[in-house]
């Protein structure tokens, strides 16, 4: 073997370069990885980005006026929104065309919920020239016989939002989803008394502020319990927190209702001993206290253990060592102590937070009026409604408004900083 | 050696026979009180006449429309049979997600030769509607509270009086019948209610109206929170399904009574979904046949204090199954119930439902 010289390409023994051998056998490696966790991978990618990504991809897909009324959309083209007069009789024309296609396929109804969603009233507009269809002249001309029949065909606002609603994509669920609407004059806020999601994305945000304070307030005296008693003890305490843990929902929640209802076990007991008198009964359910208590209380195992598997690694001798140099008992814990523990705070609150952004069963269920978070609107609309876009769109914000914060949170206090044990 | 043959053979067999002879029938309802009316009284006895049908019960009625819109898509349609509120079949039928029907050649005739479509008559409130009972939403009130010094509620503006009748109420979550309601009690004509809800001043007015009372208010989003809320003195008068008042009342002994007035009718039946292969839908069609004629429609009143759909099933209403009391004065449509009702508009509500409850929910979250 000779010296290697400079500039001289280092080769294996079958005289291939070493660099390209090199990545050739990593290249190998990452593929065999990548195998490895193939069966995940498709799994999750199937199962839930694949769902997701089709669910929010909703909020914006609008097809449906296209493909219900294909020539309509073409000759409405044409038509000026702002002329303030109806469309002329070719628009006509295309949409008999159309409806006759339409109410064969049974799909003039289904447009006919989508475009309510935007304008009160579509929605029979379009059941009823469905049944009306069929006995129209086949002659024309059909803008009187379509007026004939309901006279919303001669109102300019149905054109506009149809016109409005042609595209294949539309901005609309998401301009809902922030409170504001399309208009004939551009975007505009809606009238105040039907302004309600930026409300609730408000006061969603802040119930799970309060929630996760009240969490960490709570769980990190019983965590530091946990991790400073005696083995035999700190189980059963340990078990006594995980009881609940593993108790349905359900009966939590209910059992809070039993609890905090007006004429409940609290309320009675308080009377009893004289505190409040019968009239003055406390309202602590149906409002956003029940929801901040029944949600403390469901989600507090999620701070106390991250914080526990935290603080258990800190070992004694800090604390005993900032005495022994004279710190007070405060001083110990606030300086020494405490600061060790954050990434177990970090991570606690991370979860509480993220966990009680989305909650929907228990606000549902103790939340009354006050007490109610935006999924439970996102919920309704999935579920009751069927307004599935704007439900996507309120799911989007609610996602990102969840990355906005976590990025934020990186920001601030650092992701690597988070420990759950 | 033997015993392990026996075995074998007879898995085998129990397999062969589970396949070739047993068909599974989906059928999906409220669960509860109600369901088990309809399987005493529909489902055992058809099985019983015919027992190589199989027939699997789902309680997701209350998301029904939204579940067969996502089964619709995915083109997997699992559910056979599926009992839905009137308002729902309408929005079902509207996205082609149910299978219209003929009521004259799908469902029988009365036992005196009447056509179905005569029998159901008006209640047949959309193509794709098969309706069972027509209950109603009506309120209860507990009948022992001291501040109303014996007087006792029998009109529903009484719902709104708090001075004669303080204390708290319970009302449901939603715009449809309290919008009515409120607008009944502040001087609107029952004809008028629509036209006048039509109209934002109308709108204004009901909501002006419920807030007299909005303070006072328990909103409550599943059936079963009424009677609890009764039952444990937290409210003193609620408006809930009158079937689940009946229970409180009779089966559960409660002081508690029935407040008729101004109760609002709505219906409840089956509708089979759109799609279905050729023979899971013959198997259907012979059940709900069955199972909407004039006796079997009878004989669930035997078990749940909802009044049947069909005119001939009425006269045929006897005892409830367990207590041994007549059912007919605990239906919402006898006489002496049915004074004062008032008709749920759904082709109005299928128009203003998206509206009016964005309105509602920015007013309850004021």
């Amino acid at each position: 073997m000779s010296d290697t010289h400079a500039g001289e390409v280092l080769t294996t023994q079958d005289g291939k370069p070493l660099k390209v051998a090199l990545a050739k056998a990593l290249r190998r490696e990452k593929l065999r990885a990548l195998a490895l966790i193939a069966p995940l991978l498709i799994f999750v990618l199937l199962t839930f980005v694949a769902p997701i990504v089709d669910m929010l991809f909703r909020s914006v897909e609008n097809g449906i006026v296209e493909e219900t009324l294909p020539k309509t959309v073409v000759a409405l083209q044409e038509w000026d929104p702002t002329s303030g007069t109806v469309p002329d009789e070719a628009v006509f024309v295309a949409l008999y065309d159309d409806m006759a296609v339409a109410v064969e396929e049974k799909t003039h109804t289904r447009l006919g919920s989508r475009l309510n969603y935007e304008a009160s009233g579509i929605s029979s507009l379009f059941r009823k020239t469905g049944r009306g269809i069929k006995r129209m002249d086949e002659a024309g001309p059909f803008k009187e016989q379509f007026i004939d029949l309901d006279k919303d065909w001669g109102t300019v606002e149905t054109w506009q939002v149809l016109k409005r609603f042609s595209p294949r994509y539309t901005p609309g669920y998401f301009l809902n989803a922030f409170d504001a609407q399309q208009t004939a004059n551009g975007i505009e806020l809606k009238p105040e008394d039907e302004r309600i999601y930026m409300y609730l994305f408000g006061r969603t945000l802040f119930l799970s502020v309060a929630i996760t304070v009240s969490c960490l307030l709570l769980g990190y005296p019983i965590a530091y319990l946990l991790s400073a008693l005696p083995l035999r003890s700190s189980n059963l305490l340990m078990i006594l927190v995980l009881l609940p843990f593993w108790t349905s929902l359900l009966v939590r929640t209910s059992a809070w209702k039993v609890l905090l209802q007006q004429q409940g076990v609290i309320n009675d007991f308080l009377v009893w001993t004289g505190i409040i008198s019968d009239a003055g009964r406390l309202v602590m359910i149906n409002n956003q206290t029940g929801t901040i208590i029944a949600m403390t209380h469901i989600l507090l195992p999620f701070m106390i253990l991250p914080l526990y598997s935290v603080m258990k690694t800190i070992s004694p001798s800090y604390v005993r060592a900032a005495k022994s140099l004279g710190a007070n008992d405060w001083t110990a814990f606030w300086r020494v102590y405490f600061p060790q523990t954050i990434p177990g705070i970090g991570a606690g609150a991370v979860l509480v937070f993220i966990l009680s952004i989305g909650y929907y069963i228990t606000p549902e269920l103790v939340g009354g009026t006050s007490g109610i978070f935006i999924s439970n609107r996102i919920a309704y609309h999935i579920s009751s409604s069927l307004n599935w876009g704007l439900g996507a769109a309120l799911g989007t914000l609610l996602l990102v408004a969840v990355l906005v914060l976590f990025v934020v949170y990186d920001k601030i206090v650092g992701i690597d900083n988070v420990k759950l044990g | 050696m033997k015993l392990k043959t026996v075995i074998l053979a007879g898995t085998a067999l129990a397999f062969a026979g589970s396949t070739a002879m047993a068909k599974d029938m989906t059928i999906v309802s409220w669960g509860g009180a109600y369901q088990a009316s309809q399987k005493a009284a529909y489902a055992d006895p058809y099985v019983a006449e015919n027992p190589d049908i199989n027939v699997i019960w789902d309680e997701s009625s209350n998301e029904a429309v939204a579940k067969l819109r996502a089964m619709n898509e995915a083109g997997n349609i699992t559910w056979d049979l599926v009992d839905v509120v009137a308002s729902d079949a309408i929005r079902l039928c509207d996205e082609g997600l149910a299978l219209e029907i003929d009521p004259d050649t799908d469902l029988a005739d009365a036992p005196d030769g009447t056509k179905a479509s005569e029998d159901f008559g008006d209640l047949l409130v959309s193509e794709c509607f098969i309706p069972q009972i027509v209950y109603s939403t009506t309120f209860g009130y507990r009948s022992d509270v001291a501040e109303w010094n014996g007087k006792e509620p029998d009109d529903i503006c009484d719902v709104f009086d708090l001075e004669t009748f303080p204390g708290k109420r319970s009302l449901e979550k939603r715009p449809i019948n309290n919008m009515e309601w409120a607008l009944l009690c502040d001087g609107v004509p029952k004809e008028e209610v629509y036209n006048v809800l039509e109209t934002e001043e109308g709108q204004d007015r009901a909501f002006k109206k419920l807030d007299s009372i909005k303070d006072n208010v328990v909103w409550w989003s599943a059936g079963a929170e009424t009677p609890q809320l009764l039952a444990d003195k937290e409210v003193v008068i609620g408006s809930t399904y009158n079937g689940r008042l009946f229970s409180l009342i009779e089966e559960q002994d409660q002081p508690v009574k029935m407040l008729w007035d101004a109760q609002v009718f709505d219906l409840d039946g089956w509708i089979i979904p759109a799609g279905l292969p050729e023979d899971r839908l013959a198997m259907v069609k012979d059940f709900v046949k069955y199972a909407t004629d004039t006796q079997r429609l009878a004989d669930q009143a035997k078990y749940i204090s909802y009044g049947p759909a069909r005119k001939s099933s009425a006269p045929l209403v006897g005892k409830h199954a367990d207590l041994g009391i007549e059912m007919a004065p605990h239906m919402p449509t006898d006489p002496n119930n049915a004074k004062n009702t008032f008709l749920y508009n759904y082709e109005w509500w299928a128009d203003y439902r998206d509206d009016i409850d964005a309105k509602f929910q920015a007013w309850l979250a004021q």
